[in-house]
């Protein structure tokens, strides 16, 4: 054991411990706010995309991770968003539709 | 017509037999006539804690099969005259249940019963499904614990979505939190999230809190639900959110550390070191 590690290990002995309830409140916050907007989501939106790459893939290679579907809640009204990018000449096509 | 009350917490393992057993029990006891039904079909457990598993001859199947009657199947309490049981199959078909023999069951449970508490199977399949489907209430039972809480998010937003109520555009069951397997000693170490932590993310009233308890599992060696034992914790508490449930204002017990007269004196010290 090197010195540094010795005095390391005397520190922590009088560090406070991590609290680890605080972690789990945060982490949940985190997840269930992720997971709440996803709750909403329309059920046809992953259908939705693979047609798309269908659609597309017919004219210009893409994958799957090229294509951002989301739908965000305003006022009242859906706002669908879609975000493809063009592999070959890095062109972005930005389609904001409302629905 | 009964109000129906769901026991249901997507995880298992948190307490929900034990809570419906409970709480059937205490509604009983503040004499409404009540049902408390399985529906954990295949994984038959209610009998037991309630202690009637040897008086079991029909079960809610039989009854969605047509094969006995609703009123041979029920089996009446030991201890209430006004608490019924009803068994659920230990059939591994798991399309036993359909819901519209669901629904004939709760239809017919709720001409005679003031309350029918549905003790829903973990997971989110049929089972748990149909168990909230009918539900007026719903007791969301949880542990102080990350699962737990994820899972009992899930839950509110299937009550808020799939439940008759909900389809039907009217309100949907109104969401009652309940939290077991509590520890304020862990709580008070910040080992273990407390009350105003798991209302913060999961924001539904919270009707109460049960300690963690060696008078839970005493109860279900013995096949009593814990709530006949007013000596214990556990018991006083679920005593209390039955009462809070009727419309009662009673504040929370046992949601602060015990402690003996040695540590009171040593406290400073403690507080100090932490």
């Amino acid at each position: 054991m090197s010195f540094q590690t010795g005095i390391n290990k005397i520190l922590q002995y009088f560090q406070r411990p991590t609290r680890s309830a605080s972690i789990a409140k945060e982490r949940l916050q985190i997840i269930i706010a992720h997971e709440r907007t996803k709750q909403d989501r329309p059920d046809y939106l992953p259908m939705l995309q693979k047609d798309l790459i269908d659609v597309i893939a017919k004219y210009v290679p893409i994958n799957v991770e090229d294509i951002h579907i989301d739908v965000d809640r305003q006022e009242g009204c859906s706002i669908l968003e879609l975000n493809i990018m063009l592999p070959d000449r890095a062109l972005s096509a930005r389609v904001a539709e409302t629905v | 017509m009964a109000e129906i009350i769901v026991v249901t917490s997507g995880k298992g393992g948190v307490g929900k037999t034990t809570t419906s057993a409970s709480f059937a029990m205490g509604l009983a006891e503040r004499e409404h006539r009540t049902a408390v039904v399985d529906f954990d079909i295949g994984l038959r457990n209610l009998d037991l804690i309630m202690g009637c598993e040897r008086r079991v001859v029909y079960d809610f199947v039989n009854v969605i099969r047509g094969e006995a009657s609703l009123n041979q199947a029920l089996i009446r309490d030991r201890h209430l005259r006004n608490l019924f049981i009803l068994p659920a199959s230990q059939t591994r078909d798991k399309d036993a249940l359909t819901p519209e023999g669901v629904a004939k069951v709760m239809e017919e449970l709720s001409q005679s019963f003031d309350y029918i508490v549905c003790d829903s199977p973990a997971g989110i399949e049929r089972g748990a499904q149909l168990a909230m489907y009918f539900a007026d209430h719903a007791i969301v039972v949880t542990n102080p614990e990350v699962s737990s809480v994820r899972d009992s998010d899930r839950m509110l937003g299937l009550l808020s979505s799939k439940t008759k109520r909900a389809e039907e555009g009217r309100e949907p069951p109104q969401q009652h939190l309940l939290l077991t397997r509590y520890s304020p000693k862990r709580v008070s170490r910040g080992d273990m999230l407390g009350i105003v932590d798991v209302n913060e993310i999961l924001a539904i009233p919270l009707l109460g809190v049960i300690p963690e308890s060696p008078a839970v599992l005493r109860a279900s060696n013995s096949g009593e639900p814990v709530i006949l034992n007013r000596e214990s914790d556990a018991g006083q508490a679920y005593a209390d959110a039955v009462a809070r449930f009727c419309g009662e204002t009673i504040p929370q017990r046992f949601i602060e550390e015990k402690q003996g007269w040695i540590k009171k004196l040593f406290s400073f010290r403690e507080k100090e070191s932490v």
